[in-house]
């Protein structure tokens, strides 16, 4: 098996709060291969933003990265000083937030937004003040186009607000990918778009990937979404991985419960004859978690031996799952 | 901005300004007792040289017609005679001018000067010790009567330490050539280091006196922006790109936060142009505001209503400047 | 309710600034008890006489003599009463006119609300306190004419706050409710409406007294305030600015009250804002 692009183990994220210390993301150990898109799935509070935000080093006070390991490309990223951090990110990882209108600065134009990354990162521009903003400002173009901008040329210049929806969440991939980084991670990128423009915006991000060879985290709550664009998807609940395995296996064979709850609470193509049904109960807080099984409260198969700590258990065929059944 | 949109603006001016004159206008006109009998009170004016007064200053038209003369004449910088200087209202307030604008630039200056780094800086690093102290300044500067707090200054620098002179806006000796009436500017072009030094000198203390409430507001609105927009996402998507902290700070951050301060600082020119009056008395400044308060006691009521509807017209212009500034900066209102 | 005034003071900072101000309106209201001598009585022997503690000083004098040998400590102690009595007079009938107003504008809307609102932005083109002298300098000094040229603009702060606040409110369902069931619009105005926007106008209200206080010093320092021999402390620093060469305490002590006066009410009321009002959280 080839090394892994980036490697999470073991990895623990707190924040204090005046409830107490909140474990956000608790041992939770992950791989992104090369090439392969991943998709981290979970309801809002499962830590799987958290996970991410920590891979990028975005973690700030009350917050804490408190033990485990972030690997890229065999470097350990905790602890990373902050110059080097600084090179790494937008350069070799790149991240997309969720809302492209909140994430693009509605002081500054696009052009500047975008040709600031290569400006900043690029080792490859020729020297000279105006040559290297040529340079830049012609690679911003050509991402531009490649996420399918038209008239690239002619929007440098605009101000994000003059964007459609749409266009604005191309306009944030540009810029996450104008270096051509080896990861990106999008969080939540069809969030908060219209239904039609989703599948538009996943489409280019599975092309991009295939053209450019890098691997992708999608960080999403939508299993459909997972279900069409991963090849390998990890499941968070309350901080915790719960399953991970090959994309097609997961889905078609749920282990976990929670998986399983996931899958019937989405409309997809496999259980269209099935009745929609949500799951029962809500994410625990994750102040002061006994240990045991968090989803115990809202498990259907919920049995004593459940109280006591389970581990991840590796099954066949790539795949894990933290339950005992 | 379109040109259309610019007129708008400007259309919204206009009733503002007429409005301000009426009220200035009122407020002479529906002074109880005789405006000419009370400014003549200590003169022992004859009964003729008081009806000559009351017909000069056009007391003996009907109301409506004297507002309109006195439209008309301001629109032409006509504001009547000073009768206490016996020579054209609008001469003695050119005069006295220069002083009260570079007092109040140089204000302006020192606030913005010490207001908007301290902000971002208290906001950068919220909870620190620069933080805590910053607001603790900020709390005492809006605190503090300044007319009270220049005295202070007066007595420990100029009285006590005598690194600073007492008053005035530059010693005779020193005086470059009158072209601007800016001491500090005139200076510059009469190149002599010498003027230039004596003219800064006297302005240190007069403009940290006015500028200082200024400064703890701007530092205050600052802060609190600032702090807004550091928890946008487009901060952390900036920070996502790997760009500088510099950059992010200096770039990103400030171009939002400042529009709040922008905004803020024309409304202070309000308590600047007001402050004038208070600080070029304490420091016996040669300017509009001093000459303001002279007049009242000699019941120079032309100059003073005169002095008033500028007063006024300015902070109204300065507030419409800021407004179409605020435009510029912030390209989600530049259509 | 209680909890809102458990948080009322919560810390001990604020405690002190809210006793702070219970000790200056106690000197205010008891000041003919309280201060060591006659505020009036002059006494050329005493001319610039110095605090107690340095040469010359005498403790029956406590903060020493102005130029007419008068008892600074004591002028300190009756100037209270013109400070706190301007600031309080002021922004009450600043708020009352105010309120009325800004309801009026932003419940009934229309050429009511034109003509307020246009008063507003003519009254707003004025610097306060240029405003303020250009009106004294007509109506004449004294403490009255003070008031009433402090409260002619003033309203224009509670007035826009209550027409924002209306307007918002008129749409909310309560008030449509009572609009359904056939009350007035006086009645919904001050039975529905005002209740409800309270707060944010008594926040307000205090930090306004605290930025009258320093208007009206200001004019009294001028000259155009209250007239003497009331002392006030404005005018107070004024009579020191001559004597700043050799008599540094006339000026300021006066000064300091003040100083001391307009910081315990702007921390206080701080407090009672974040008391009252969540919504100025950060």
């Amino acid at each position: 098996m080839t090394e892994p692009l980036l490697a999470i183990n073991d990895l623990r994220v707190a924040f204090a709060t005046p409830h107490g210390l909140v474990r956000a993301v608790d041992g939770v150990s992950l791989d992104v291969r090369p090439g392969e898109c991943l998709g981290v799935v979970g309801e809002s509070g499962s830590g799987k933003s958290v996970t991410f935000a920590a891979v990028m080093g975005l973690i700030r006070p009350p917050g804490r990265i408190e033990s485990g390991s972030i690997r890229f490309d065999g470097r350990e990223l905790v602890g990373l000083d902050r110059v080097d951090y600084r090179s790494l990110r937008g350069r070799d990882i790149a991240m997309t937030l969720q809302d492209a209108l909140t994430s693009l600065n509605p002081a500054l134009t696009v052009g500047t937004q975008i040709t600031e990354v290569l400006l900043a990162h690029a080792e490859d521009l020729p020297s000279g003040r105006h040559a290297r903003h040529r340079e830049a400002r012609a690679r911003a173009i050509e991402m531009m186009h490649l996420v399918g901008i038209p008239a690239a040329e002619h929007r440098l210049g605009d101000y994000p607000h003059q964007f459609s929806g749409g266009m604005r969440q191309r306009m944030m991939i540009a810029i996450a990918l104008s270096c051509r980084p080896r990861l990106l991670i999008a969080d939540e990128p069809t969030t908060a778009l219209d239904v039609t423009i989703q599948a538009q915006v996943l489409e280019l991000i599975a092309g991009i990937r295939a053209t450019l060879g890098m691997s992708v985290a999608l960080i999403t709550h939508d299993l459909g979404v997972v279900a069409e664009y991963c090849d390998r998807v990890a499941v968070l609940y309350a901080g915790q991985i719960v399953e991970s395995g090959p994309t097609a296996s997961v889905i078609g064979a749920p282990r976990h419960p929670y998986t399983a709850g996931l899958l019937a609470s989405v409309p997809m193509l496999s259980n269209l004859d099935r009745r929609i049904r949500p799951i029962d109960g809500q994410v625990p807080g994750l102040v002061d978690l006994p240990p045991g099984c968090r989803f115990l409260p809202r498990c259907p198969h919920a049995a004593p031996v459940c109280v006591s700590t389970i581990a991840m258990r590796a099954l066949e065929h790539d795949r894990a799952v933290r339950c005992v059944r | 901005m379109t040109p259309v949109l610019l007129l708008q603006r400007v259309g919204h001016l206009v009733p503002v300004l007429l409005g301000v004159t009426v009220i200035v206008f009122l407020m002479m006109s529906l002074t109880p007792g005789d405006p000419a009998e009370i400014m003549l009170a200590n003169q022992n004016a004859t009964p003729a040289q008081v009806a000559m007064l009351r017909h000069d200053m056009g007391l003996d038209r009907p109301l409506m017609e004297r507002f309109v003369s006195f439209v008309g004449h301001a629109l032409q910088g006509d504001f009547g005679q000073s009768l206490f200087h016996r020579r054209p209202v609008a001469t003695v307030i050119m005069e006295r001018l220069p002083a009260t604008i570079e007092l109040s630039v140089a204000a302006m200056a020192f606030a913005l000067l010490v207001s908007i780094p301290l902000g971002v800086m208290a906001a950068v690093y919220r909870g620190g010790v620069l933080d805590r102290l910053a607001t603790v300044g900020a709390l005492l500067g809006v605190s503090l009567p300044g007319f009270w707090f220049g005295i202070l200054m007066l007595i420990g620098f100029a009285v006590n330490l005598r690194w600073l002179p007492v008053s005035g806006a530059i010693d005779f000796a020193a005086q470059p050539p009158g072209i601007t009436g800016l001491m500090v500017v005139d200076s510059m072009l009469a190149l002599r280091g010498d003027s230039l030094m004596n003219a800064l000198a006297h302005l240190v203390l007069p403009a940290i006196t006015l500028g200082l409430p200024m400064a703890a507001i701007l530092m205050r609105v600052t802060r609190a922006s600032m702090l807004e927009v550091l928890r946008q996402d487009y901060i952390t998507f900036a920070e996502a790109k790997g760009l500088g902290r510099g950059r992010i700070i200096a770039l990103h951050a400030l171009k939002n936060g400042l529009l709040p301060t922008v905004t803020v600082a024309a409304m202070e020119t309000g308590s600047l142009l007001g402050g004038n009056m208070v600080v070029e008395t304490v420091f016996g400044w040669p300017g509009l505001g001093r000459l303001v308060v002279e007049s009242i006691f000699v019941r120079n009521y032309p100059l003073v209503q005169a002095a008033v509807l500028l007063y006024a017209v300015t902070y109204v212009v300065v507030n419409f400047l800021a407004d179409l500034l605020y435009t510029v900066l912030n390209p989600r209102v530049r259509m | 309710m209680i909890s809102r005034l458990g948080k009322l003071l919560p810390d001990k900072l604020a405690r002190l600034a809210g006793l702070g101000v219970l000790a200056f309106i106690v000197m205010a209201a008891f000041a003919p008890l309280i201060a060591p001598q006659d505020p009036a009585a002059t006494d050329l022997f005493r001319r610039l006489q110095p605090p107690a503690w340095l040469d010359e000083g005498d403790w029956a004098f406590p903060l020493g003599c102005d130029a007419l040998g008068r008892d600074i400590l004591s002028r300190i102690i009756f100037g209270a009463r013109v400070s706190i009595f301007i600031g309080v007079v002021v922004v009450l009938l600043a708020t009352v006119i105010g309120v009325m107003a800004g309801l009026a504008a932003g419940y009934l809307r229309g050429a009511t609300d034109r003509l307020i609102s246009g008063l507003v932005d003519v009254l707003l083109g004025f610097p306060y306190l240029i405003f303020a002298v250009g009106l004294m300098a007509m109506m004449g000094p004294g403490v009255l004419n003070m008031v009433l040229a402090l409260a002619y603009k003033e309203w224009v702060v509670p007035c826009r706050l209550v027409r924002g606040e209306t307007l918002a409110a008129r749409e909310t369902e309560y008030v449509e409710a009572a609009r359904a069931m056939g009350a007035s619009s006086l009645s919904i105005m001050v039975g529905e409406i005002l209740p409800n926007i309270l707060s944010p106008v008594i926040v307000v209200g205090t930090v306004r007294i605290a930025q009258v206080i320093i208007l009206e010093a200001s004019l009294s320092f001028l000259g155009l305030g209250v007239q003497p021999p009331t002392a006030s402390w404005g005018s107070m620093v004024a009579d020191g600015r001559a004597f700043i060469l050799d008599a540094w305490w006339v000026s300021t002590f006066p000064g300091l009250a003040i100083l001391l006066l307009v910081l315990c009410i702007n921390v206080a009321s701080q407090a009672v804002r974040d008391a009252l009002d969540p919504r100025f959280h950060d």
